[in-house]
This record gives structure tokens, sequence and C-alpha cells, in this order.
């Protein structure tokens, strides 16, 4: 049923898309800048007795260190206006992705995790749903919280869980933890707008406004984590040593 | 047109009307406009019972599919089906209304009250059947009862608008089969 839903979606999608194409070249323009800046030719040492040179043999010594592995999908299908809402990305098992991996949208901001995959489609679940739950880091100071939706405004999310003893201020960016296998560390998920104490426990409650433009979303990066498979197997057989 | 194409064409028109044009409105989360049951309140009286509640099972599932919820639509749906022929029965004045005319119309049913009344109570039970199931997997009984008031009132409105956009052509059927 998702292959002929998928279908018509992309359909839609491919005249709706034209809408969008404005913002999304900014956004693709914008994210490129900022891996341009990682070049090594960007740097220079004043020094000119160390010299830079590259290895000449020609073995990918990188390849067996991969962990993360960015594949591009575009969104055919997207809501903001349900209590549950998911992306459908025209991309899916035949073409290698697979189930619970997190999703990003071309700056590297959350945007959810793949829960279902058929054969040519997948499904998201986003930020946007209810049932949500994303752990998550504040940049400065490093505590811990989860980031889960109130299914009142698309564009505000709820962090939980920060104590008082941490130092929050408006403005401040809030980070994936890297706890779960789901999500590499460092991704943005959005910035503080309102820091409400909660009286009955000794913890905040933050508002806080998405990083990613939910609404117009067109293409995102599934981020498959290589190694999910081996640690995902190992804590399943931890917890079965300790029951 | 014969019924077979004009219902199929109207199923295929709501489910495109809802998904593609109404579900990406967003007003307000409590306020939800909900049209493709209209191809139910729409369904000649002639089908038997049977017939309403498989068509109905068939819209509701299509639109849970493209919406990936787990069946709230094909409940509400076939419950709003399973009540039509007895709120049929109950509003259409006794001179043998529904033999007269093929579909629910304003025509039909003797005047606007009665057509009013029809669409609104199905779309109430709808309505709140929808968000009853959702409300029991989330919680939170308010949101649930200002979620059913604000979206029937503006899914009535939606009704009435689409009645008067699209004359339908009422035959006089004659008592003659």
């Amino acid at each position: 049923m998702n292959e002929i839903t998928g279908r018509a979606n992309t359909q839609f999608n491919n005249v709706s898309y034209y809408f969008a194409l404005k913002s999304t070249n900014d956004s693709l323009v914008k994210a490129n800048a900022v891996l341009y800046n990682k070049l090594k030719s960007d740097f220079e040492f004043p020094d000119t007795i160390n010299k830079v040179s590259i290895d000449s043999i020609k073995i990918d010594s990188v390849l067996i260190g991969r962990k993360y592995l960015y594949k591009e999908a575009k969104v055919v299908a997207n809501s903001v206006s349900s209590p549950t809402n998911y992306l459908v990305l025209g991309r899916g098992a035949n073409q290698h992705l697979v189930k619970d991996i997190g999703v990003v949208d071309p700056n590297n901001c959350v945007v959810g995790i793949i829960t279902d995959v058929s054969s040519n489609f997948a499904v998201v679940m986003s930020l946007l749903h209810k049932d949500s739950k994303i752990s998550a880091k504040l940049k400065k100071g490093g505590d811990a919280g989860t980031v889960t939706w109130d299914g009142h405004d698309p564009t505000i999310l709820t962090l939980s869980e920060i104590r008082k003893s941490a130092k929050v201020a408006k403005g401040d960016t809030v980070l994936t933890s890297g706890y779960t296998t789901t999500f590499p560390y460092g991704l943005t998920i959005g910035t503080i707008q309102e820091i409400i104490p909660e009286k009955s426990t000794s913890r905040y409650t933050l508002k806080l406004k998405t990083a990613a433009n939910f609404s117009n979303l067109q293409y995102v990066y599934a981020i498959d984590n290589l190694q999910k498979d081996e640690i995902n197997r190992l804590l399943e057989k931890a917890k079965k040593e300790s029951l | 047109m014969s019924t077979l194409v004009k219902n199929i064409i109207r199923f295929v028109l709501l489910i495109l009307a809802q998904v593609f044009v109404l579900d990406k409105i967003h007003v307000n989360y409590l306020v939800t406009p909900y049209i493709y049951f209209l191809f139910i309140l729409w369904m000649p009286f002639q089908f038997s019972r049977a017939l309403q509640m498989g068509l109905a099972f068939a819209l509701g599932f299509t639109l849970d599919s493209f919406n990936h919820n787990p069946g709230f639509h094909t409940a509400a749906c076939v419950l709003i089906a399973y009540v039509r022929p007895y709120l049929i029965n109950v509003l259409i004045p006794q001179e043998a209304g529904d033999i007269n005319y093929n579909e629910p119309s304003i025509k039909s049913m003797g005047g606007f009250i009665p057509y009013t009344l029809y669409a609104g109570i199905l779309t109430f039970l709808h309505n709140s059947w929808l968000f009853l199931l959702e409300a029991w997997q989330f919680g939170n009984v308010w949101y649930f009862i200002a979620k059913t008031m604000l979206s029937t009132i503006i899914t009535v409105v939606l009704i009435l608008i689409t009645e008067l956009l699209f004359n339908r052509k009422q035959q006089f059927r004659t008592n003659t089969m």
C-alpha cells in the first residue's frame, strides 16, 4: 500500500517541488559552504620548513574506519498539521535504506527517524510526532535531556529533564547527544526560545524553536550508522543476560 | 453518466482533494477539515447495507494509507456508513422520499434543515469517533472535545459550500421501477 500512495505522492511532488526551488537552493548553497570550508587546501601554515604531502600508497585507509554514511533522499510527501506526522522518501530498500536510522536536512538539522522501508519508498517518523523522543544535549555545558513534541505548534519542540543547576539562556543551541545509535553526536535540533522552571521537580521545561523548516523539506540525508547492528546485538545480549 | 463511473470519479476526486489540498492547510492544530466522507453521505439510496459499509471501509482505508494511521479513518467511516440508513429513515418525510430521488441532497430530503441535520450528525459522529481514537492513544480529553466541536463546524460549512458548487441533477424517479 505504501508503494501505491508513494507513487501518487511522487506525482504531486513533481509539481509542488517547483514552488520550493528558491529556498531549497539557498539551503543547499549554505550547506556546501560549510563543507568547502573543511577542505585541507583551505589551510596553509606560514612555516615553510614543514611540508604537507599526500601518501603515495593507493590503499583507501579510511574505508575501514567509516562509521556514518550519508545517503541522500528526495522527500515525496510531508505533513505538519496532524498529531502524528510522517515523511515519505523516494528511496527504499532497493536503494540501500534501512530502518531505525536518523534523517537530517541539508544543513544537518534533525528531521526524524526512518520507521518503515518498502522496496522503493521509506516512511520517516518526523520530530513532529507525539511519540517521538530524541536524546539531546545542551551545547553549552552538556546537560542531557529528551526532546518531544506536544502536538500544538509545528515550530516548537519541548526539551525536558534538564536540571535547574544547568545554565540555560535564550538562544542556546541544543544538539543530539550521540548516546543512541540513531543519530551521531552534534546535529542541531533547535534553539531555546522559552525557559519554564517547573515548580514540582527540580527541572526546567524548555521550549525549542526547530532548526529544520518542516513545512519546506525537499531533500534530506539519512545517516546510516554502520556499527549499529553490532552495538544493538551487544546491547540485546547484555539485556538478556541480566534478566 | 452511469452510477458506477460517477461514484468512482467522486471517490478519487474526494480523496485527492482531501490529501493534497485540505491536509496541507494548517489553520490550527485543533481545526481539521475532513471532506472525503462526503462520498458516504452522497451514496445513492439503493445501495445495500453491505455495499455501503464495504465502500466506506475502502474509502477510510485509502485515507489511512496516505496518512500512515493505524485505522482511525477506517473505523470512523464504517461507523457512519452503519448509522446512515437509520438516520435517513428518521429524517426523510414519510411520503416515500427515498424512492423518489437517487441520492440524499437538499431537494430529496425535503428542505435545507433535514439535510443539514443529516450532514451535521454524521459529521459529528465521524469526527468524534476519529478524535476519540486519537485521544485514547495520546490522552487529554479537553483536546478531544474542543477538536471535535471546531472541526465539525468547519466540515459542515465546507460540505454546504461543496453542495452549492456542484449542482447534482436529481431526477425524479417514478414509482414504476
